[in-house]
């Protein structure tokens, strides 16, 4: 029996932020990118329990698990906890696609009164709240590479990057986060 | 920038998420394996690309990941429609016939 | 030193003051002051060289438009900038600024010799005199003549400064915080609405801060307009930007804004940016950019202390500073006069004012008697004197040869006002000519925008408030009023600057253009005010001839007997001033000027002393160099150990496509020339993707998973490209297909390990899979567990050895990379990077699409007709495939070379010919695509394009190179192990 594996996140070690933002390399998270058709929507979200959202720049979320809306037929799924999202989207007994980018992805939690102003540095989307309420998200550019946020408060983001660009992503913010008002 | 209308997500984003693709409304031939030398070249080769009012393609690449078409001016760059990917060749909005789809 | 700040006069504190130097001599200045007005209240006029003819400058505005007036101002030896305008510059303590385009000193400067050759200088003097001989241009003329004009010189060392970069999204930006701007920002902001203001100035007011004569709301301009700016700053709603350019308006309402941070304080803390780029998206854009004033056409009308009215204006209002002390005027328009007025009442001694014009207004001849100021109207300054300041001024009555010279140490001149259309222009807004004021004004609008006050020719102050409250969207009630009601102006050459002399009149001060050389330009057949501007270059200089375009128009429609429509303006460019690369560049710079992607195993390659090289944003492990070893030792090394025992690569950026679905399989067979509905779930198979045209585009391997899931691999550089390709067919052409892509490229950290010991070595790690030759074949795939973890194994082979890829979860590969190295080593193998890997693949004559294929490649052409199903019925590509051009004979063929000198290896790109001795030019048949030395075979080896290569087997060709020609023979393109018996153990 060989040795078990060990697991080296990317960004570990790694912190940053001024005054009025604090960037956090998120904690692992197990996650799925699940494409399916409008039909397999309710038997998708019943199997994974959460309630799918349907509608642009929205996302949702029940217990350690979250959903958020990427394109049409497109969601980005999240969990922080056991996980089981592919065995749970393999249930649903539709037709569908759920393919494992636990490892792909990799987050950074922005919090604080700056983050917005940060996140402007280098994203072009308005994160006014009116524009961006609470829950919203969008797959978008934060300087050269492209990123999905998700608001989890007023004040704090959730950026999600491909692993290999979460050392430029997270650089970034760190410089942006010095330039808020 | 241009600020181009998703119609997948319902409003209007920086171009910079944005990918160009070309003239919209040229079908693939469905016997493609069949047609002539003139017709292939027809459909892969030559486009109109016109001064003025011209269908295009365009993808939100780095947002939705969609394919949609658009109206667009090119002498003003105003963009008179955006609609979604399968739709028929739309009318230009304000021309004489009535305008279906979402308005850019 | 005598100061010229006058007591009393100007805004400025006295008691708080900066110190700097000018050209090495200290110099006290007030806080708050620009380089000009510090400058100019140490009595210096003289601040540069013209551009061309070298001639004495002075400064001539106190704004955005300064032509002459640019310096090279330094905090310290990196942090200098050349061609800094004072009139912008605000003055810090300990700022080191000096003159530029002068030498030795500005005062004796011995480019000045230009100004005595200038008959030889006239417009076009380039384009004829260094027309021959042709080859001298690049080696001899331009060098020299780049050496001697130019201003500013580059700073040499890196910029220590950083910058910031803002997206902002607001419902009305307005430009410009003069009445106009202030009046609309505050009636936008009280509908609510989210509001940018900016202004390019240090304070709000525009106008306002010189013209003391203007009470709006009951309140002296200046007093009102700080009185709006602090109820704009108390409104959440509202972000005021001062010292901030608005400089660009491109499609769809962005507006690119430059805020200069930093470069106005003495110790700037270094957690600011030294400028921060905003790129703004407006709803509604507001044009509040005021006017220019003129100057005047005539003689000599460049010596230093000779300057635009309004400009001396706001040195004394808004400075305290008197730019003489015996001051003529001469103007074409109203506002002039209450700029001596202002002097006068200064008690500064205002000895004339010439006024072109015959009948002047009555209340401001009768505001002048009552000051006590000689007003000369009908009358016009026909030349002045004075070398490196203005000493005099020639009157004469219009149309009078008798001369009147008058001492002066300081002439203002007024030719109007010229609105600033530039933004509105930008926006690709139509300009239409108003004849009775001479200017051009907005006309047709192409963006949600709207021009208020004197950009858009509304001069009078009640209405421009009215205009403008209305703009914002709200109905405030503001009265205004002026003290005098302005009107005149004047474009183009005045009195005695007019078609028949050939006096020096400058148009263009920045480029030094006369009257004389726009009509030199007309007559040698310019019509056209595009062809004017670039044979005289009027308005081509960094300050986009604010001051000059206009003359410029009219002499030129004089000239040509037109109206001025019908000559057209030259067309407006962003930016409006000169931005600095650094705010243009902001965060991109140093690690975040492009992403460095790194893989899973990077440090694991890092610590066993990998040279990397750059595979578009990849940092790929280009070779492992043992002690002592060059690359090509390390190389050698690798290729043979990699055949010998093993070889282990870090293959993770490899593109990989998950194809999932129950169309996946129909999907594919679309998308590549093979044929995937016999590829049985944990087979894999080679692949290749045309397009539509026949050409290849991509290649790799494809393995099932299941039924309804692939697991698909692009070429590194191809990943991004195939997924988009791949979504546009499925999207739009078979949007029928129930079938989804993901990208997963990043989802595995990929492991190759091949040669003979592969197996024994990766074995022991490997759970739940049996790898025997029998149960686990060349081209399979499994997914099992590696040490704990769900992985994927491909057994597959790019080196012709026995090989498996080892896929498991990015997190978990250098945890695995670093298990199977200590096996791998214990058992004599070798960590191998890109080079090897290029190497080993070339020995089996495997290709690399985009090194050995351009695009022009067929699957035929490449030896790969094999892999084009025959019985497929429709796939991206197969129309393509059958044109007249693809299928006629001597097309190129990929074959292998062999060089008859064994240890000469060809140059990839070299040339290949039949006949080494044909006269030039020679037929050419192809050229190498790949060449390495192959330490397996001892030998070089190459793959090249050969026209009819399959038929030329065993035939010589040449390549002819700078030096020798080296011969080769045709074989095919596998070198090593032509059985291919060892990739299946």
């Amino acid at each position: 029996m060989a040795d078990l594996a060990i697991r080296n996140r990317p960004l570990a070690g790694v912190h940053g932020g001024s005054a009025t933002v604090r960037l956090t390399p998120a904690d692992a998270a197990h996650r799925i990118s699940l494409r399916a058709g409008q039909d397999a929507v309710p038997a998708l979200s019943s199997a994974l329990g959460l309630s799918l959202p349907t509608n642009p720049k929205t996302s949702s979320s029940s217990g350690s698990r979250m959903a958020l809306w990427l394109g049409p037929d497109e969601w980005l799924v999240i969990d922080e906890g056991e996980g089981g999202l592919m065995q749970a989207a393999a249930s649903s007994g539709t037709v569908h696609s759920a393919t494992d980018v636990s490892h792909r992805n990799t987050a950074i939690l922005i919090e604080g009164p700056g983050t917005s102003a940060a996140l402007n540095g280098g994203c072009p989307l308005d994160f006014s709240l009116k524009a961006f309420p609470v829950g919203a998200c969008a797959r978008t550019l934060f300087g050269k590479i492209e990123v999905v946020i998700l608001r989890t408060s007023e004040e704090s983001f959730r950026l999600e990057c491909w692993r290999s660009f979460s050392e430029y992503a997270f650089g970034l913010l760190r410089d942006t986060a010095l330039d808020v008002d | 920038m241009l600020l181009i209308h998703c119609p997948y997500c319902g409003e209007s984003r920086s171009e910079l998420e944005f990918r160009w693709a070309g003239e919209a409304h040229i079908a693939r031939p469905e016997n493609i394996a069949e047609i002539s030398d003139e017709a292939f070249a027809e459909y892969f080769f030559i486009r109109d690309n016109t001064k003025g009012i011209a269908w295009e393609r365009w993808r939100h690449i780095h947002g939705c990941g969609r394919f949609f078409n658009t109206i667009r001016d090119t002498v003003s760059d105003k963009f008179l429609l955006s609609y979604k990917a399968g739709l028929p060749r739309q009318p230009v909005p304000g021309a004489s016939e009535t305008v279906e789809g979402d308005a850019a | 030193m005598t100061s010229h700040r006058i007591k009393g006069a100007g805004r400025l504190t006295p008691a708080r003051k900066a110190r700097f130097t000018f050209d090495g001599k200290i110099y006290t200045a007030l806080e708050g002051d620009t380089v000009a007005s510090a400058l100019l209240a140490n009595g210096v006029h003289l601040m540069g060289r013209s551009f061309k003819y070298h001639r004495p400058r002075g400064v001539l505005s106190a704004g955005a438009e300064e032509p002459n007036a640019l310096l090279d101002v330094a905090r310290d030896s990196a942090r200098r900038q050349p061609n800094v305008r004072a009139s912008v510059q605000e003055v810090f303590d300990g700022a080191i600024i000096q003159s530029q385009n002068r030498w030795p000193f500005l005062s004796f400067d011995i480019g000045g010799i230009n100004n005595l050759l200038s008959p030889f200088f006239a417009a076009g003097f380039y384009y004829k005199t260094f027309m021959w001989p042709r080859e001298a241009w690049a080696k001899l003329y331009e060098p020299i003549i780049r050496r001697a004009a130019g201003l500013g010189v580059a700073p040499k060392e890196e910029d220590p400064d950083h910058y910031a970069n803002r997206f902002a999204h607001c419902d009305v930006l307005v430009a410009g915080a003069g009445a106009a701007g202030l009046t609309a920002a505050l009636s936008a902001a009280e509908t609510g609405a989210q509001v940018i203001l900016a202004d390019e100035r240090a304070e709000v007011g525009g106008a306002l801060l010189f013209d003391t004569g203007t009470v709006i709301d009951g309140k002296p301009g200046y007093d009102w307009a700080q009185g709006v700016l602090a109820k704009l700053k108390a409104m959440p709603n509202v972000r005021v930007l001062t010292r901030t350019t608005v400089f660009g308006y491109y499609n769809h309402n962005f507006i690119g804004l430059a805020e200069r941070v930093t470069d106005h304080l003495p110790r700037p803390d270094k957690s600011l940016p030294r400028e921060r780029l905003w790129q703004v998206r407006a709803k509604k854009v507001v044009l509040a950019t005021g006017a220019i004033e003129r100057h005047m056409v005539f003689a000599n009308n460049d010596r230093p202390g000779i300057m635009l009215a309004s400009a001396a204006r706001m040195y004394l209002n808004h400075y305290g500073v008197a730019v003489g002390s015996k001051v003529g005027v001469y103007t074409a328009h109203d506002s002039a006069y209450e700029a001596a007025f202002d002097l006068k009442r200064a008690g500064i001694d205002v000895v004339s004012i010439v006024d072109c014009r015959a009948k002047p207004s009555e209340a401001l001849l009768a505001a002048a008697r009552n000051l006590g100021i000689e007003v000369l109207s009908g009358y016009s300054v026909v030349n002045t004197s004075g070398r490196l300041r203005i000493s005099s001024m020639t009157v004469a009555r219009n149309g009078s040869t008798n001369h009147r010279k008058i001492p002066v140490d300081a002439l203002l001149m007024s030719g109007g006002w010229t609105p600033s259309v530039h933004l509105f222009s930008q926006s690709r807004g139509k300009l239409k000519f108003d004849v009775e004021n001479q200017r051009f004004l907005p006309n047709v609008y192409a963006e949600n925008c709207v021009s208020v006050g004197a950009c858009n020719g509304t001069d009078d102050i009640g209405a421009l408030l009215a205009e403008a409250a209305s703009a914002g969207g709200c109905s405030l009630s503001l009265s205004g009023e002026s003290a005098y009601g302005w009107t005149g102006g004047m474009i183009g050459a005045a009195e005695g600057a007019g078609p028949d002399t050939a006096v020096k009149a400058f148009v263009d001060f920045q480029h030094d253009v006369t009257a004389k050389d726009i009509r030199l330009a007309v007559r040698e057949g310019m019509h056209s005010i595009e062809h004017i501007k670039r044979f005289t270059t009027n308005g081509m200089a960094s300050d986009q001839g604010k001051l000059s375009n206009m003359h410029g128009l009219a002499i030129a429609a004089e000239m040509l007997g037109k109206d001025i429509p019908q000559v057209g303006l030259t067309t407006f460019r962003a930016p409006y001033t000169p931005v600095t690369y650094g705010t243009l560049i902001a965060h991109s710079r140093g690690d975040l000027f492009d992403p460095a992607r790194k893989t899973p195993l990077h440090t694991e390659l890092v610590a066993a002393g990998a040279e990397f090289e750059d595979v578009g944003n990849w940092k790929r492990a280009w070779y492992f160099p043992r002690r002592g070893e060059d690359m090509h030792a390390a190389v050698n090394r690798e290729c043979r150990t990699a055949r010998e025992v093993a070889g282990i690569f870090d293959a993770s950026t490899l593109g990989k496509i998950e194809v999932v679905g129950p169309d996946a399989a129909k999907f594919l067979n679309l998308m590549y020339t093979n044929a995937w509905d016999n590829l049985k779930p944990g087979k894999c198979r080679y692949g290749i993707m045309t397009r539509e045209d026949g050409f290849i585009y991509d290649d790799g391997v494809v393995g099932r998973l299941a039924e309804d899931r692939f697991h698909v691999t692009t070429t590194t550089g191809g990943a991004p490209r195939v997924l988009h390709h791949m979504e546009d067919y499925l999207q739009t052409e078979f949007p029928d297909l129930k079938v989804w892509l993901t990208s997963t490229t990043e989802q595995w950290a990929v492991i190759a390990v091949q040669g003979p010991k592969a197996r024994e070595i990766i074995e022991p790690l490997v759970e739940g899979l049996d790898l025997s030759n029998e149960a686990f074949p060349h081209m399979s795939v499994a997914e099992c567990t590696v040490m704990g973890v769900p992985a994927r194994l491909f057994r597959v082979s790019f080196t012709g050895e026995i090989g498996f890829e080892v896929n498991v979860p990015a997190d978990y590969g250098a945890s695995v990379w670093k298990a199977i190295w200590e096996r791998g080593e214990a058992l004599g193998a070798c960590l191998y990077g890109t080079e090897t890997m290029h190497v080993l693949r070339a020995e089996k004559g495997y290709i690399i699409v985009g090194q050995d294929t351009d695009g022009t490649v067929t699957p035929d052409d490449a030896g790969y007709g094999w892999a084009v199903s025959k019985k497929k019925t429709d796939f991206v590509g197969i129309r393509g495939l059958k044109r007249p051009d693809l299928i006629r004979s001597g097309r190129k063929q990929l074959v292998g070379l062999l060089t008859q000198d064994l240890t000469e290896v060809l140059e990839e790109g070299g040339q290949i010919v039949a006949d080494p001795n044909e006269p030039k030019p020679m037929t050419m048949l192809g050229h190498v695509t790949s060449a390495y030395w192959s330490e397996n075979l001892g030998r070089s080896i190459a793959i090249a394009l050969v026209a009819d290569g399959r038929a030329r087997m065993g035939q010589t060709v040449y390549i002819p190179m700078k030096d020798k020609t080296i011969a080769a023979t045709v074989t095919d393109m596998v070198f090593f192990d032509k059985e291919g018996g060892r990739i299946h153990g």
